[in-house]
């Protein structure tokens, strides 16, 4: 995990507040270092994590991870992490008799119109099973990303009803914390990957959104990162946001007010 | 108005030298009164900046400290969630219908209400009860994603206007319907469609930290009024209303400041009002001038 990035969302692995959702977005850069980042500061809270990889490798996340101090070969093998590697499982599903449950069902559809498989597999991941499971602190689920499925065929409204229901159980009922990354495509003819945002951020209680920089490259401020706070309790009609650039070095990022990057002062 | 506002600090109310606390709480409870109404649709449009939940919850709250029944039908969020901040009293007459826990009927366990969300609408259409009563729809935007809009329209229709079935001769009792509806979710069309059934139209936006409503009145025969009010919502999800638009809010200290670095302030949102104040000489007549024509 990144320090500078708990300092500025003033949270810490030892106090992680419960039944949250936050919502990764990126226009126009790359936002995976902000999975990277809730995944090993989950891994590091003691949480059961159930990561539903759809984009890239376990070997990939594992090679980041032992970067920022987290194994996940370790965490998979004493039952912390459920990792679902979706471009593996994406070629089982074929290979599955008719009527066998997958999490990636939809693939065989024509119509892809509901993801209560994924749900499913889900909720049996982070349901507490035995006394063993007191051993974790509240479940955690991670999504890399979202967007994917949209690209699979799945529609924005039954993205938005599988969120919904993971909500419902690991939120409300299991106290537990769910971290999904969705891309803006910037495009304002998508309107699927809109309604999808959107929807999503309506749900959301810490929104993330990474942003490209609108100069273009930079060799030492890779974007700009602004935080919106939507928290439902107090009242409040718009959270408090604020906006910090970055750059990401080998292992670690830093974040700085904008304009105040070390390279120009 | 009366006497022009004190000089403000950032984030004090607006109030003037001759209004006091009481006549402060009249204003807010007198605004809550104008949107609730005489009965029929509220829409309430709030977006991802500024949401409108809170608002919803403070409709709710000066519904049910009339003593009116109230009727939630939660699908965006947990009974739980919902409730957190109301008052005993206001806790009590509260009525939540549960679409959030299992609107699909995932579960199979058979405790998902009956008949689905349109099954939970049409149920409310039947009116089981004297009384006025206020149902809180959170939100409408849901319901938009997962039924046909005409269907929805329809059966809203229905519900607003419960009080004028033909067939019903029992006195007429005010049903008024709150519909939460988040804007950037649709297109034009569905929420223009749900624009003409609403008696009251409430737009939420704002400025820097000040939230504000842009609301729009349809009376019958009368030509749509246009006011904007600025406002915060407190705890106990009653209202303070602001006395005109924000003071500009001075920077202060943020406790989350990077150690390292100054930060800067969130993008605000740049809105344009136009506020009018009408003096002695002006003539404003609230009736339609096309009635004079004989037609």
């Amino acid at each position: 995990m990144f320090p500078e990035l708990n300092d500025l969302l003033n949270a810490s692995p030892d106090r992680a507040e419960p039944g949250k959702l936050t919502l990764l977005c990126d226009a126009e850069t790359d936002g995976s270092f902000l999975v990277h980042h809730f995944l090993s500061f989950y891994l590091k809270a003691d949480c059961k994590v159930c990561f539903v990889a759809l984009v890239q490798s376990f070997s990939h996340y594992n090679i980041v991870g032992q970067k920022l101090g987290v194994s996940l070969t370790t965490a998979r093998e004493r039952g912390q992490l459920v990792f679902l590697e979706g471009l593996r499982s994406a070629v089982d599903v074929f290979f599955r008799a008719e009527g066998e449950a997958h999490p990636l069902h939809f693939l065989r559809e024509a119509k892809a119109a509901s993801l209560q498989p994924l749900y499913e597999f889900v909720r049996e991941a982070l349901e507490p099973v035995d006394q063993r499971e007191a051993a974790w602190k509240r479940p955690v689920l991670l999504v890399d990303d979202l967007s994917v499925l949209l690209s699979l065929g799945v529609g924005a409204v039954a993205v938005l009803d599988f969120v919904h229901y993971c909500r419902a159980c690991v939120c409300c009922r299991l106290q537990g914390n769910i971290v999904a990354l969705v891309h803006d495509s910037g495009d304002a003819e998508d309107e699927e990957s809109d309604v999808l945002l959107n929807g999503l951020s309506h749900q959301s209680h810490l929104v993330l959104r990474a942003e490209g920089l609108a100069t273009g490259f930079c060799r030492d401020v890779h974007g700009q990162l602004r935080v919106l706070w939507r928290t439902p309790s107090p009242p409040a009609q718009r959270g408090r946001s604020l906006t910090f650039q970055y750059k990401i070095q080998d292992k670690s990022v830093s974040f700085f007010a904008k304009g105040m990057s070390p390279a120009v002062l | 108005m009366g006497a022009p506002p004190l000089p403000l600090e950032a984030g004090q109310p607006a109030v003037t030298s001759s209004e006091g606390v009481g006549e402060a709480t009249g204003r807010s409870r007198e605004m809550l009164e104008s949107l609730l109404g005489p009965g029929g649709l509220v829409l309430l449009r709030d977006s991802v900046e500024w949401e409108g939940r809170s608002l919803l919850k403070a409709l709710v709250r000066q519904a049910a400290l009339r003593g009116e029944r109230v009727h939630v039908l939660g699908c965006e969020v947990s009974e739980e969630e919902f409730r957190e901040g109301f008052d005993p009293g206001t806790y009590s007459r509260l009525v939540y219908h549960d679409l959030f826990r299992d609107p699909l009927n995932w579960s199979n366990t058979g405790e998902a209400l009956p008949g689905g969300p349109l099954g939970v609408l049409r149920a409310m259409c039947r009116r089981t009860g004297p009384g006025p009563v206020t149902i809180a729809l959170d939100s409408l935007s849901w319901l938009l994603l997962h039924l046909p809009c005409t269907t929805l329209c329809q059966t809203l229709h229905a519900l607003s206007r419960q009080d004028s079935r033909p067939d019903d001769s029992s006195p007429v009792e005010h049903v008024r319907v709150l519909g939460l509806l988040h804007e950037e979710l649709h297109g034009p069309g569905p929420v223009e469609a749900l624009s003409t059934l609403a008696q009251v139209e409430v737009t939420l936006s704002g400025t820097g930290d000040q939230a504000s409503a842009h609301i729009l009145y349809r009376r019958p025969q009368h030509r749509p009024t246009h006011k904007i009010q600025w406002f915060t919502i407190l705890p106990d999800f009653s209202l303070n209303l602001q006395g005109g638009s924000p003071p500009k809010s001075q920077p202060h200290p943020d406790p989350r400041t990077h150690p390292q670095a100054l930060l800067c302030r969130g993008l605000g949102q740049a809105t344009s009002h136009i506020f009018y104040e009408p003096d002695a000489y002006d003539d404003l007549d609230q009736e339609d001038p096309d009635d004079d024509l004989d037609i």
